[in-house]
């Protein structure tokens, strides 16, 4: 039997003007259990609380009932008052007659009953509480960035700088992702490269970080602080740490005609290559699809003029297995598909180009060495068309675009726009834009300036189609201001194509148990509160991959992610909540109906032996909770049908005693 | 003004168009191969049935140089279909009694050998009640 | 809330992330609803088995109100879908019971929604207030 102690608060006259706190305290004195009852002015003062302690000593209270505010507003300090007394914090209940009694109630009579009822309730329920103890958990201290993008490199070099190991894994042969392709970035026009490139090799010489390049994700298992997370290295055919980067084997490679997928295949490579000149590590990789070597044993040029014997053409995947603490996704975008636009006639004309794509048009580094010419002819275009909004902000076929606004087209047009105008003023540039979007700090001012002083033509109205004719690309679209119907032939047509997230996002989304919306972009914890935690404890975002995002943005949410990634990592132990289920196993009948509505994936099934009858044993399926994982909402409880789960703290027998204290 | 206000929830339940679906970005009209012969243009037709501005419309010659290509409903980003909505504007003014917009009487004028006998069978059905 | 001296019995499951806290602003705002409206807190409107409902409605409840967070701002992100499903099942069998579909209800209340709560709370007490007692699940074997 527990030993209560009831505790009515006056709260001034917030409670006791309307609640007869007296009559209160002493109708609850009869209740069972409740050994105890006092009332006192303001409860949470150092008084009031010194008041508690001293009655759970003095009456050897096992549990206590503060009738007082919200539990929302004292709950907390009242169980730290018990935990002081040397209760068990969790015997502490709340009985709330300040925001649901008192302060609704005029009629003293009316909000003294209802006061009794709650009060009553609360000690039904303190009757049957069980002291809880949170589970603690340790930490590994050492995070993982999946992605190496912008977002990737700058998570990763917060952490690290924090003095906490990090390990990038990056899909591709080099870290750098989508800015390693861009030329200038808006709005200050710096050069990509300039700035990304000294990042990069940050990365590479920080002590604390591990580049896993060519490699994805295979499996990831364990909950927050407790990660195991198996990485597929892929066979790249060369030995990495032999590799010197030096490159004379993508010289030499006879294969020639492999479609350059860091040029958005506008030119060729090697089957041996290294995708750029600053590329991170700077070791080469082997096509296996376009290697004779690989595919028919006929050549081995590279392994022969390689001077550092780098080459291993038997090398297979390597899978390595680590624990880490955090994990941050940071898998970031690509543009989609331009097949089921066929207005725009990109599948028929060469001239007909992405964004990206005209981006390593103009880089120095890209396909025609930083000159714009086009790529059915090399000759220089006079008269460009840009398109925007191709595919974003379209809600009528969701397999041809998307419905959301993609963010950072605006500004990339008015971008390419201007530094065409800049770098061939004989070059006649026309945008067509249903709305410009442009809020960002020097964003507008860009714009403007790229209209006022650069003179683009923005024209309000979208392009119907475009049809190849001769060698050049008649462009009918709508001027909806002038009210006309426009045909321009132009040499080139630059589509802004809408961007989605990374396709490999959904799988790793599946592994992390993180949740996505209908986009496949991971949803956050809290929209605006929460912005860089996934709602799984232990999962941060970075970058496009939470949703459209320009480098400034992803940058001040990598570095928002990597806070929080320190912030966890900088414990030595976690507390979890101990209001968690419990499956009580010899009741389970192993139905998996708990693990399926489990929105964390914190219930597993194991096989555990049972004694038997007549000293044989049994095996039997039952459920096990992960305190870790369980957040405590108690959807378990409800799907389980032999009662076998609970839920600590708001267990099944505690609330339908409420239940009838209340119908009483 | 209430009268024009029914024309056009008339229009807008016999064409299940919603107008309010268009984000004016003028890909309708930008698309459009009759647009020139058009004194209101696809886009226009979609504003004014949200706007109520219908009677204009009502008289407009645009109406009948719509060829129902339907490429304005295939390349909508916003799934307006504006077609379907000059198709009912159409309707609603061949659905008035003397609104005829092709008399028996004007067909032998418009004979001529290269037109098919069928395309004036069906300008006939479709433009009169 | 009274007619000839009836007052109902309500019982009403708040979940403690929206509507637990919405009660609490329509109670800092001073926004009166009945006192037969007692409150029990749960974690998510999940977490309320079909069998608490039905055991109010054996202890003599008169209408049993269940709030939670609005559909897609459950705070465990997907516990008011299950809430939803299951109370439309167990709602429907308890009409069937003869437990008029007024006497239960669910509703979604935001932390914001003080002034929703309040009104919430009246309507459905004037619901069932109209529909006087309930007698079809009582079971007698509880009174003393």
């Amino acid at each position: 039997m527990q030993r209560i102690g009831v505790f009515v608060c006056w709260c001034g006259s917030n409670i006791a003007g309307t609640v007869d706190v007296v009559r209160v305290a002493e109708a609850l004195k009869s209740e069972p259990g409740v050994v105890h009852s006092a009332n006192y002015q303001y409860m949470c003062s150092q008084a009031g609380q010194q008041l508690i302690k001293d009655a759970i000593k003095e009456h050897n209270l096992t549990g206590i009932v503060v009738c007082s505010c919200s539990p929302r507003m004292h709950e907390a300090t009242f169980r730290k008052t018990a935990a002081a007394a040397g209760l068990n914090p969790y015997m502490v209940e709340i009985a709330n007659i300040r925001e649901q009694c008192s302060w609704i109630h005029k009629d003293m009579e009316e909000g003294t009953e209802k006061a009794i009822v709650l009060g009553r309730t609360a000690i039904a329920k303190v009757n049957l509480n069980a002291p809880l103890k949170p589970g603690e958990s340790p930490v590994t201290k050492r995070a993982l960035v999946i992605g190496g993008g912008i977002a990737g490199i700058q998570t990763a070099l917060d952490i690290a700088d924090a003095g906490f190991e990090v390990d990038i894994v990056e899909k591709k042969p080099t870290i750098g992702g989508k800015m390693a392709q861009l030329d200038k970035t808006f709005p200050t026009l710096d050069c990509a490269a300039c700035i990304l490139t000294p990042k990069m090799v940050d990365v590479a010489q920080h002590e604390k970080i591990r580049i896993f390049s060519y490699s994805e994700v295979e499996e990831v298992k364990g909950f927050v602080g407790n990660f195991d997370v198996k990485i597929r290295k892929k066979a790249r055919y060369v030995k990495e740490d032999v590799c010197t980067g030096c490159g004379l084997c993508t010289e030499k490679c006879p294969m020639k005609k492999v479609p350059n997928d860091f040029n958005l295949g506008m030119d060729n490579k090697r089957a041996i290559y290294i995708p750029f000149a600053q590329a991170v590590p700077k070791i080469a990789t082997i096509d296996a699809d376009y290697c004779n070597m690989l595919k028919n044993g006929k050549c081995g040029v590279c392994a022969k003029v390689c001077t550092a014997k780098a080459i291993d053409y038997t090398q297979k995947d390597e899978f390595v297995e680590e624990k880490y603490g955090a994990i941050v996704a940071a898998t970031g975008f690509n543009p989609i598909s331009m097949d089921k636009f066929d207005e725009f006639a990109y599948s028929q004309s060469k001239d007909v180009i992405t964004s990206l794509e005209f981006e390593r048009l103009m880089n120095a580094a890209g396909p025609t060495a930083g000159k714009l010419l086009r790529p059915s002819d090399g000759v220089h275009p006079h008269k460009i068309v840009f398109v925007q909004c191709v595919g974003s902000r379209c809600s009528s076929c969701a397999e041809k675009g998307k419905e959301y606004c993609s963010k950072i087209c605006c500004m990339y047009t008015a971008k390419h726009a201007m530094l065409t105008r800049d770098k061939y003023p004989d070059t006649d540039v026309t945008v067509f834009y249903i709305d410009v979007r442009t809020p960002g700090k020097q964003f507008d001012e860009f714009y403007r300036r790229a209209v006022e002083e650069y003179g683009v033509h923005y024209i309000k109205g979208m392009v119907g189609k475009v049809s190849p004719e001769g060698n050049k690309l008649i462009v009918q679209g709508s001027d909806l201001i002038a009210n006309k119907q426009l045909k321009i032939e132009a040499d080139l047509v630059v589509l802004a194509a809408a961007i989605e997230p990374d396709k490999s996002a959904r799988p790793l989304a599946t592994m992390l148990t993180a949740s996505m919306d209908t986009n496949d972009f991971f949803t956050e914890a809290h929209p605006k509160l929460r912005p860089v935690e996934s709602p799984t404890a232990g999962i941060f975002l970075s970058g496009a991959c939470q949703g459209p995002k320009d480098i400034p943005e992803t940058v001040s949410q990598a570095g928002a992610a990597a806070a929080k990634v320190i912030g966890l990592l900088s414990k030595d132990k976690l507390t979890g909540n101990p209001c968690v289920a419990q499956s009580d196993e010899m009741m389970c009948n192993g139905c998996s109906s708990c693990e399926k509505v489990c929105p964390y994936g914190a219930i597993t099934y194991v096989d555990k032996e049972f004694r038997g009858p007549n000293r044989t044993t049994l095996i039997r399926r039952v459920a096990q909770v992960n305190e870790a994982i369980c957040q405590g909402c108690g959807c378990c409880t409800v799907a389980c049908p032999s009662g076998a789960m609970d839920l600590k703290g708001f267990a099944s027998k505690q609330i339908m005693a409420e239940v009838d204290a209340i119908c009483k | 003004m209430e009268k024009s206000k029914n024309v056009c929830d008339e229009i807008v339940r016999i064409s299940k168009v919603n107008p309010r679906k268009c984000m004016k970005c003028g890909k309708c009209s930008g698309t459009c191969p009759a647009y020139d012969e058009m004194e209101y243009h696809p886009h226009q037709f979609v504003y004014m049935v949200e706007t109520g501005d219908i009677e204009p419309l009502l008289k407009s010659k645009s109406i009948y140089r719509c060829l129902s290509c339907f490429a304005c409903v295939d390349r909508c980003p916003r799934g307006v279909e504006p077609a379907k909505l000059v198709e009912a504007v159409r309707l609603m003014v061949v659905r008035q009694q003397g609104n005829n917009h092709l008399k028996p009487d004007d067909i032998p004028e418009m004979l001529d050998e290269d037109l098919p006998q069928q395309a004036i069978v069906s300008a006939f059905r479709k433009y009169t009640k | 809330m009274q007619v000839n001296g009836y007052k109902p019995k309500i019982v009403a499951f708040c979940c403690n992330w929206c509507s637990y806290a919405g009660a609490d602003l329509a109670g800092s705002n001073r926004l009166a609803y009945p006192a037969e409206v007692k409150v029990i807190r749960v974690p998510c409107s999940c977490r309320v088995n079909p069998m608490f409902i039905l055991r109010a409605f054996q202890r003599g409840a008169d209408g049993v109100i269940l709030c939670g967070c609005h559909p897609g701002d459950c705070h465990y992100t997907s516990g008011n879908y299950y809430t939803r499903r299951r109370m439309a099942l167990l709602f429907s069998m308890l009409d069937y019971l003869g437990i008029e579909k007024e006497r239960t209800r669910v509703e979604w209340v935001s932390a914001a929604e003080g002034a929703k709560f309040a009104a919430t709370m009246n309507d459905f007490v004037q619901t069932v207030t109209a529909l006087g007692e309930n007698k079809r699940l009582e079971d007698l074997r509880c009174k003393k």
